[in-house]
């Protein structure tokens, strides 16, 4: 079995395991669902990180730099503001 | 133990975290540890990377990562909650920008020739799919923001014309792949990569203020396939998991955005809706309505034995839902069973009036939503209803009506209603509310802050 079909096994799968446990999340917490996942797509930084540590070029020295940037503000940012978010959810 | 394996086992530590955190928000209770378990997934993630991939410059990732981490820190610190739409675009915005980037960097790195096996279609589809979710989400934030304005903007042949750039980004694809004769690769790449940014923008601006909810959620699934067609192109699993965990919950989400509008995604996206409805608008707000001031109101509530708050997105413009609360407190302290009924599109995002409630110190176990609640209201005394007004409009039951369909809150099951807003004029749909002329039916005008703070003071002065 190919690199190729692994990885598609795996995301069918991982879509499928993502459907089970998403549709369980109350609309209450839809939005820090939201932000959070927001946080989780920021996991492409491990694709900048990969990119830029092995860049050579100038223009693919900027844009590992530039995607670096911008994944870690998904990823600091998207899980900061999904903590106080929740944070502010309490029972009486 | 080699290193190859303890990297992969820390990788699929990571992607386990990733699913038990997403778990942990099926309740308020355990959410917030749940998102701390997906931050430490994600630096699991990290440091695996780091360890195995030989790192030839660090400044570089320095630098990203310093201006990064303070730009999202600083905004996640300031934003406000009522700006919390505006915020995850952006955030999603750069989501999508960096996979993109992702994918051009090994595009370039790999000197424009990369084959048409899963390497580059992979590139392609994380260059366009990044593209899209990155000016595309630009311009919902330009939109939420209201820094651009919220009605649709449409053109003649716009679909025509959106229908001809995805063709043409096909196209160009599969010429960028180095197929065929035309021999500039580099150059097809980058038409491409300009297309990609020009239908983010095209697919987005016929898309009107009150649709957004919809958008947003399906950009946030976009950037998760990037992220997941990003991990193909360096063939990661983590990145191919944690794109789909999100892609999937983007789905999920604008599904069930669309349910709560009653319209198909092909109708939000195609069908520049919100501003364009054509209905009779003369007759709008010319039939007589009851007029009730803050002590009649306080006198319904107060001496009720059940009451159902319906919030929507006009308290949040003026900030009232701290009011909002203090009445709520103060109703309860008389004994009065006080429930708030929250419609699915209430806010701006999904679940967007949830947190501005929580926001005020409104307990999560006081919050229903639709189906929960839609029981309620016939045993109901009183129902309070503060700047929302499509989500309770009866018209959604006539099927021959603009909004036909479209699931509401029964609001007029119950033995009074309410309604706080400043004047008769209609909500998104543009149609006229029949709740207002209801007999049992009384109209508080006035400005939501104000009214309810002249409300908290009446609730106060009953006996």
């Amino acid at each position: 079995m190919g690199e190729l079909m692994i990885g598609l096994y795996v995301f069918t799968l991982a879509t499928l395991a993502g459907r089970e446990v998403i549709t369980k999340v109350p609309p209450t917490l839809h939005t820090p669902l939201m932000s959070g996942a927001n946080a989780i797509s920021g996991i492409s930084i491990v694709g900048a990180l990969v990119v830029a540590g092995r860049a050579e070029g100038t223009l693919q020295i900027v844009l590992g730099v530039a995607a670096i940037a911008m994944g870690t503000i998904n990823v600091i940012g998207g899980f900061m503001v999904t903590d106080r978010m929740l944070a502010m959810f309490k029972k009486r | 133990m080699n290193q190859e394996i303890l990297v992969e086992l820390t990788y699929l530590v990571s992607a386990i975290l990733f699913v038990v955190g997403l778990k942990r928000l099926q309740s308020p209770a355990t959410a917030r540890r749940g998102n701390a378990i997906a931050a430490v997934a994600m630096m699991l993630a990290i440091l695996a990377t780091v360890v195995d991939n030989e790192i030839l410059s660090w400044t570089e990732i320095f630098v990203g990562v310093a201006i990064g981490g303070i730009a999202g820190g600083v905004s996640a610190r300031m934003v406000k909650m009522t700006a919390m739409p505006e915020m995850v675009g952006l955030f999603n915005g750069f989501g999508g920008g960096a996979s993109a980037l992702v994918a051009i960097a090994e595009y370039l790195n790999s000197g424009a020739n990369v084959g048409t096996g899963t390497y580059g279609v992979s590139i392609m589809l994380g260059t366009f799919i990044g593209g899209v979710t990155f000016s595309g989400s630009m311009i919902a934030f330009l939109k939420l923001r209201e820094w651009m304005t919220g009605n649709p903007i449409t053109y003649p042949f716009q679909k025509t014309l959106n229908a001809l750039m995805f063709i043409a980004v096909i196209v160009l694809a599969v010429l960028a792949m180095g197929v065929g004769t035309a021999g500039q690769p580099l150059t097809m790449f980058w038409i491409m990569l300009a297309l990609s940014l020009v239908l983010g923008v095209t697919l987005t601006i016929p898309i009107g203020g009150a649709d957004m909810p919809v958008v947003i959620s399906l950009l946030n699934s976009y950037s998760g396939l990037a992220a997941s067609a990003a991990g193909f192109v360096i063939m990661n699993m983590v990145l191919i998991i944690a794109g789909a965990l999100v892609g999937a919950s983007g789905l999920i989400l604008t599904m069930i955005m669309c349910k709560g509008m009653n319209r198909s995604l092909t109708n939000v996206m195609f069908g520049a809706f919100g501003g364009t409805a054509h209905v009779d608008k003369s007759q709008i707000g010319k039939r007589p309505v009851k007029r009730a001031d803050a002590e009649t109101v306080a006198m319904e509530l107060g001496y009720a034995h059940s009451v159902i708050i319906v919030p929507g997105y006009g308290l949040a413009v003026a900030q009232a839902q701290h009011e909002l609360r203090k009445a709520g407190d103060l109703l309860e302290a008389r004994g009065v069973d006080v429930k708030y009924a929250v419609h699915p599109v209430a806010g701006r995002m999904p679940g967007h009036m949830n947190v501005l409630l929580a926001e005020a110190d409104v307990p999560y176990d006081r919050l229903f939503d639709l189906d929960e609640i839609n029981d309620d209201f016939e045993n109901t005394d009183a129902v309070l209803i503060v700047g929302a007004n499509d989500v309770c409009n009866p018209a959604a039951r006539d099927p021959n009506s603009v909004i036909a369909g479209m699931p509401i809150l029964n609001v007029d099951k119950a033995r009074r209603t309410i309604v706080m807003k400043r004047s008769l004029s209609p909500g998104f749909a543009g149609i006229d509310n029949d709740l207002f002329y209801n007999d049992n039916n009384l109209m508080f005008f006035g400005d939501a802050k104000q009214s309810m703070s002249d409300l908290v003071k009446a609730i106060r002065e009953l006996a």
